[in-house]
Parts: structure tokens; sequence; C-alpha cells
């Protein structure tokens, strides 16, 4: 018996949602009294590590193509089958949530997605997620034989608790893939919106795209990812994958700042989730101001560079 | 083509969130119920324009009871052809997509289209069990799709930090995000003709639960904001090192 986890491999890399599913399943596998196992595919010359974060075993399956679904449901229920594992463990990544769907349906198990804290382990997982857009809290029980879940991300921070073990490699029956991709775009270097711990984000009081660069400035000072409200997207002075809210990204970082942004209740569906949240807005009654923790009132474009400005101060005093 | 669209029902955006004295079930007393955006906006139109331009039939389903039934009235008035209803409350994701394979695999629809989630339980994970179900391949957080109707489609898809085109034969699910497809709002024609348009009420297949609610709660609300000195940027840095622990 144990606890499953599935790593993502991004191009030999693997990221901190993979090391946080690691971490999450060893808690889970401690709290059952079974062993955790990682599971990765490909070049992955890190597999290793995942021993630091808890994983007793890693294995590696052959698999280099594109993601496909069905592929990657092949590859995690049959490792599950083959190492006896009573809980799959994913992250709630765009791929993650995209298959484990499947992955619960070759196990039969009940899968609950997005899940933000370590099950109890009562006759049963209990598990606990945010639903309504972070408006409420949901517990609940899967109580079949095998359980799948997503992680959700930066729902814990991982702590190195063992070392590096020999990854092993599995041998899995994989179906050809048929979803074929023709061509990929990705913006190099920057975090993505979804696995971004600081936050910048403006809107509409900003007035125009040319105005942009004080909100980069705080960014790359902080060395956060920029993001904006939806009236900012919808006008294209910033690309859509950068909207944030009901429509566009939901986000959890430890750190948003929102900068000029009224905070509409689809705004704050996004948002809600992040740890703490700073609100500079020239409105007073700006609604925005009822879910932040820090506050500031004022011009964005007199304190947005002596925000910035303070942030190079004490970063040069770390 | 026929195309079968995934339609559910959620409380608006802005409604309260409350729930029953037991916290086991949600409290829709007085609550505005709209079509779930993703499924509405995306879904179903992007569905409706593929049958306007390659000919077929679109169909949805949702899985509820006979409250769903002004939300279905409205897919049909936007331009869908017909409606299945699975009469029962589906306790999860689980269930509901158990309900809507039993009717799906009774016809061969060339493709099933859903919003990437639903507002309410934010799961994301109803179009990879139908998929998986079915054996069908899947692909989530579609942003365009294209076909010449030759069973072939080509559907850009959301990645972390970018997207990606794929190609693939159909039949196969398809989770629709922004970009898919732009809202259309019903018009008087159409609303005249959706109340004579089926609406077909299917009984539940059996189920066996695989999950079940423990509680719902409501988060903890914020102690209140901190209003800073604008003049004094230095002290939001220090909170947000000292106290906040964020940077």
């Amino acid at each position: 018996m144990s606890v499953l986890v599935f790593v993502e491999n991004h191009n030999g890399k693997i990221k901190k949602s993979g090391f946080e599913a690691v971490y999450f399943g060893s808690l889970l596998a401690k709290n059952m009294g079974v062993s955790c196992h990682a599971l990765t595919y490909g070049q992955n010359p890190d597999a290793g590590t995942l021993g630091k974060y808890g994983a007793n075993e890693v294995y590696v399956a052959s698999y280099n193509g594109d993601f496909d679904t069905q592929v990657y449901t092949a590859m995690v229920s049959e490792a599950a089958q083959k190492l006896g594992a009573k809980v799959v463990v994913l992250a709630h990544t765009a791929n993650g949530k995209s298959f484990a769907g499947g992955v619960a349906v070759k196990l039969n198990a009940g899968i609950i997605t997005g899940v933000n804290a370590v099950p109890v382990v009562d006759n049963g997982l209990i598990v606990q997620k945010s639903v309504f857009s972070g408006k409420a809290i949901a517990h609940y029980k899967i109580t079949t034989d095998v359980a799948v879940m997503t992680l959700a991300g930066n729902s814990m921070q991982p702590v190195v608790t063992g070392s590096d073990v020999s990854p092993q490699d599995i041998a899995l029956n994989l179906p050809a893939a048929k979803v074929k991709v023709v061509e990929r775009k990705t913006s190099e270097g920057i975090v993505p919106l979804p696995e971004a711990e600081l936050v910048v984000s403006a809107g509409r009081g900003l007035k125009g795209p040319e105005n942009w660069s004080i909100i980069e400035e705080l960014a790359k000072a902080l060395q956060a990812t920029t993001a904006c409200s939806r009236p900012v997207a919808d006008t294209g002075w910033r690309p859509h994958h950068e909207h944030v809210g009901q429509t566009g990204v939901a986000i959890k970082p430890n750190l948003y700042i929102a900068i000029g942004i009224s905070g509409a209740i689809q705004h704050l569906a996004g948002v809600n989730n992040s740890k703490t949240i700073v609100v500079i807005n020239k409105d007073p009654e700006a609604p925005f101001f009822k879910a932040a923790d820090y506050g500031v009132v004022g011009d964005l474009f007199d304190i947005v560079p002596k925000l910035t400005k303070a942030v190079e101060t004490f970063k040069a005093h770390q | 083509m026929n195309i079968l669209v995934c339609v559910s029902k959620t409380p608006d955006t802005t409604s309260k969130i409350s729930f029953s004295g037991d916290g086991k079930e949600y409290n829709g007393d007085g609550v505005t119920f709209i079509m779930n955006p993703y499924d509405e906006w995306y879904a179903l139109v992007k569905a409706i324009e593929l049958v306007e331009q390659h000919g077929g039939n679109v169909t949805t389903i949702t899985v509820g009871d006979a409250s769903n039934d002004i939300i279905i009235r409205k897919a049909l008035a936007i331009g869908a052809n017909d409606a299945i209803r699975v009469d029962t409350k589906a306790t999860d994701s689980n269930e509901a997509a158990f309900q809507i394979v039993e009717v799906a695999k009774q016809k061969n629809y060339d493709l099933i289209l859903l919003g990437k989630e639903t507002i309410d339980y934010n799961g994301s994970v109803l179009g990879s069990l139908v998929a998986a179900q079915m054996d069908l391949p899947y692909i989530s957080y579609g942003t365009k799709l294209e076909t010449s109707g030759n069973g072939v489609y080509t559907v850009t898809r959301e990645i972390e930090g970018g997207e990606e085109v794929c190609e693939v034969a159909g039949p196969l699910v398809i989770s629709a995000a922004k970009g898919m497809a732009e809202q259309r709002i019903p018009n008087m024609k159409g609303i005249m003709m959706s109340k004579s348009k089926p609406l077909v009420v299917v009984p539940p297949a059996a189920y066996d639960s695989k999950v079940s609610v423990v509680s719902f709660e409501l988060p903890v609300q914020k102690k209140g904001v901190k209003m800073i000195d604008p003049e004094n940027m230095d002290e939001l840095v220090r909170l947000l090192h000292e106290e906040a622990k964020v940077i």
C-alpha cells in the first residue's frame, strides 16, 4: 500500500507544484502508515531530489510525447495498480486537472480536486477544499477503496525531510497518443501566474497602457509576476493570460498587490484566496479595501514609485 | 454534427453564500441562479456556431431537478435544438459525470462540449471523468476550436504559461475557456421558439456514491484592513516582511 504522487516534468525540470504534491503526499502517507511513491517520466535529471521532500521511492516512466490525457491516464493508473496505491495525488495544474478524472475512472476511485490541506484519515479520507470561488470551504469524505485528489497550488510550503533517492524505471504499457501538438507558445523566463508567489496587478486606475512601466518596475523590484483586471485585458492594454478574476485566471499567491482596481466581486473571485492582499486606490470607498489586509489611499502615480523605492531599499539591506 | 453540451446551474456570482443549519447543504433560498457562464458563453455558443457552419444538432444535458428548467429553456432560446435533463440532484462531479455518460453513450455524438469549470464548486473535473468513462480523447481549457467538418479538430488550449495548438480526431470531449466564443443574448424569436423545443426528462441510473459531503463552512473573516500612510511606504514594506511574512 502506498500514496502515489504524480510529478510533472517540464523540459527536464520539476516545478514547485511537483515538490508541494510530494511533500503533501508524504504527510498523508505518514498519517495512513504507508509509504510515499513518486512517479515522473521522460528525461528528468531532478527526479531523485523528490526523495528530499518525502518520496520513499521514485519511479520514472519512459514517455516523451505530447500531453495527451489518455496516455497520462494510462501511465498513472497503471503505475498505481502496480505499486498498490491507495491514494493518487496530482498537482492542481492545467495538466493535472485535465486527466485526474481519467485516473479516478480507471481506478474506480472517488476524486476531489483542489484539495488545500492534508486529509484526515477516518475510515475514508476527509478532504478540504475551497468552493464558491473562495467564498466557502467544503469538507468531503472519499469513501472508495482508492482515492484520487489534486492539490491546490501554494497550499503548503514543501519542507526538506529526507535525502535524494535513486530513481527506478517502471515499465508501463502506454497507448499511442491521439492528440498531436502542432504549435506551442510559451512566455519564457516569467513565472506563470498560477505559480507566482508574488503578484502585482493593476486596473483601470492606471489610465492607459503607456503607464504600465510603473507596475513593471514594482514587479521587478519584488521579483513578482504582473497581472491585470478584466477591463485592462479587454481593452488590449495587457494580454488575456494576465487577466485574473472570475473569467480569467484564479490565483492564490502569498502577496497580491492591487493597484487602481476597485474590487468588483468578479475580480475578487479570482484573488480572494491570496494570503495577503494590499490595495492601493484613490477612492477610500473602493470595495476592494474590505477584502484587503493593508490599504493605501491616494494617487497611485505618486504611491507606486515610492513603494518601488522602499522595496529596493529593503532588498539592498537584506 | 451532433454535439452534446453539458449545462449546469450555478448561483449568480454576486450571491451571498450560506448553508443549512447542519452545514451539509448549500442554501439556495432567495438566490438567483444562472447558467454556468463557461457552459453558456463558450461551450454552448461554440456548439451553435459549429452547427451553423456544418449543419447538425445541438443537444444540452443537465443533471438536476426541475429548478434547472429555467436555465435549460435559456439554452434553447440561445439556439440549442433540444435538451435532456437527468432528474436527480448529483452530490458531486463523480455522480454528475456518471449520469451524463449514461445518456451520452446511447447516441453517437461527434463532440461533447462543456465549460472549463462551474463557478460554484470549481472542480474542473467533469470533462475528464466523462471522457475517460467513454474512452474518448479530452482537451481541456480550449480557447479556440476549428474544424472543416471532416471529424478532425484543431484546438488551441491553455497550458501553464502559454498555449498549445493541437490536432485530434473526434469523437472527443472539449472543455471551453474564455476566447472559445462570444456570449449571445437570446432574442425574442429564440425565446418564443424555446418554449416548443423538446426538453426530455429522464430518470437517473442507479449510482453508488464515491464521495459524501461532511460539511461546508464560511471562511474566517479578515481582521479588517490596516491603512498605511501614503507617505510611508517603508512602513508597508516592513509590515509585509515582519507581520505578513510574505517578502
